[in-house]
């Protein structure tokens, strides 16, 4: 379990999150004793890096902003080019709960992609209304395409073990919601083994999930958009032959 | 046809292709860039010199208007240039997110490099003896 730990990525995505850096990357320290972490500064322009420094991660600064995808796969490519065999992505708002790595840890033995869900009956967390609706609508399509049962697939806290990282190291997509449902799909399309893991999740500290209809419809039509390309694109292979990079 | 709209048509054309031919001499136009442009600049410099090639062209394919026909072959090549530019855009993007990952993994490494060094050099000069440093101390005040 602890060699596990220490052989694990934490990944945080951080797009001008100085307010919470800090405290989200102690607490990981904390509740994960021998984690390695990693900040990815999406181009941010307050002084996320120091305060990041400051809690004592590793800090990769991107030059301008990428997205979550983007700051991702730096993650990744730091993970393969360093020895890690799993990457978990934490977000830097604390919206997840660090001792929800461990659970997702545990069922990594029998997965190559462990999704942290948030309506899988923990924690309090709830959205209502056509983005909800948009929620449901991928979740069904995406566990048809992965042939597993997922709730929740637009969540980001999620664990990739050893062939995910590979498959993601070069194939993680940029796009606006291509890092939560596009992934999925490259990684159902390469024979990863997906599941899901109910997890308990926290209220964000700053910002809240858009409620307007209006915004929901947008959501809903790129959500549906970036299903459709990915779908029709062609599948990765995964060779099982650890590329040099 | 006037002599008036006759000129127009030809001196376009050459204007359009001079412009091409002295960016691509002075490498500000990539060949593959400029392939549509010359192909769409020489058209039109037949078409302007020999008007009645317009006619032939679009009596053999069935157009009954000729204009028509080179509304048509224009929305074509603006079409097939916009899509290259698109493709070429897309390329671009992906090698720039390539480029500023790598950049971003490089400055980590050579920040971590640095401290090490630091760190190392700073045990260096710790390790230098006080009879050494009076002697050095001396060099240096000569």
């Amino acid at each position: 379990m602890v060699s596990s730990l220490e052989k694990t990525l934490v990944v945080m995505p951080a797009f001008n999150e100085e307010e919470t850096v800090r405290a989200v990357v102690l607490e990981v320290f904390e509740k994960l004793p021998g984690i390695s972490c990693l900040v990815v500064n999406d181009g941010s322009t307050d002084s996320t890096t120091a305060e990041a420094l400051a809690g004592g991660a590793l800090v990769a600064t991107l030059p301008f902003n990428l997205g979550v995808g983007g700051a991702m796969r730096v993650g990744f490519r730091y993970a393969l080019e360093n020895g890690f065999d799993n990457v978990v992505q934490v977000d830097a708002d604390g919206q997840h709960d660090p001792d929800g790595v461990r659970a997702l840890l545990e069922r990594l033995d029998s997965a190559d992609l462990v999704l942290g869900a948030r309506f899988a009956g923990e924690g309090d967390y709830s959205v209502k209304g056509p983005r909800r609706w948009a929620m449901v609508m991928l979740s069904q399509f995406l566990s048809r395409t992965a042939r597993v049962k997922l709730t929740d697939t637009t969540s980001g806290f999620r664990m990739s073990g050893p062939r995910a990282v590979r498959l993601f190291a070069e194939h993680y997509p940029a796009e606006y919601l291509g890092d939560t449902i596009e992934s999925l799909v490259i990684a159902a399309r390469a024979k990863c083994v997906i599941v899901q893991v109910p997890v308990a999740m926290r209220v964000r500290a700053g910002g809240r999930p858009s409620h307007h209809p209006l915004k929901a419809a947008a959501y809903l039509a790129r959500a549906v958009l970036a299903l459709l390309f990915a779908l029709v694109r062609p599948p990765v292979r995964l060779t099982d032959t650890v590329s040099s990079t | 046809m006037t002599v008036a709209t006759y000129i127009l048509g030809v001196v376009s054309a050459l204007v359009t292709l001079a412009v091409v031919v002295e960016m691509l001499r002075r490498r500000r136009l990539r060949e593959r860039h400029a392939v549509w442009w010359i192909v769409a600049g020489t058209l039109a410099l037949v078409i302007g010199v020999f008007p009645s090639t317009l006619i032939w062209a679009a009596r053999l394919i069935g157009v009954a208007v000729p204009v028509n026909l080179v509304f048509f072959v224009s929305a074509a090549v603006l079409f097939l240039v916009c899509i290259q530019h698109s493709s070429e855009l897309t390329a671009l993007e992906e090698k720039t997110r390539l480029l500023a990952e790598t950049a971003a993994l490089q400055q980590m490494r050579i920040e971590q490099l640095e401290r090490h060094l630091g760190s190392q050099r700073h045990a260096a000069q710790a390790e230098v003896s006080p009879a050494q440093r009076r002697s050095r101390d001396a060099d240096t005040s000569r």
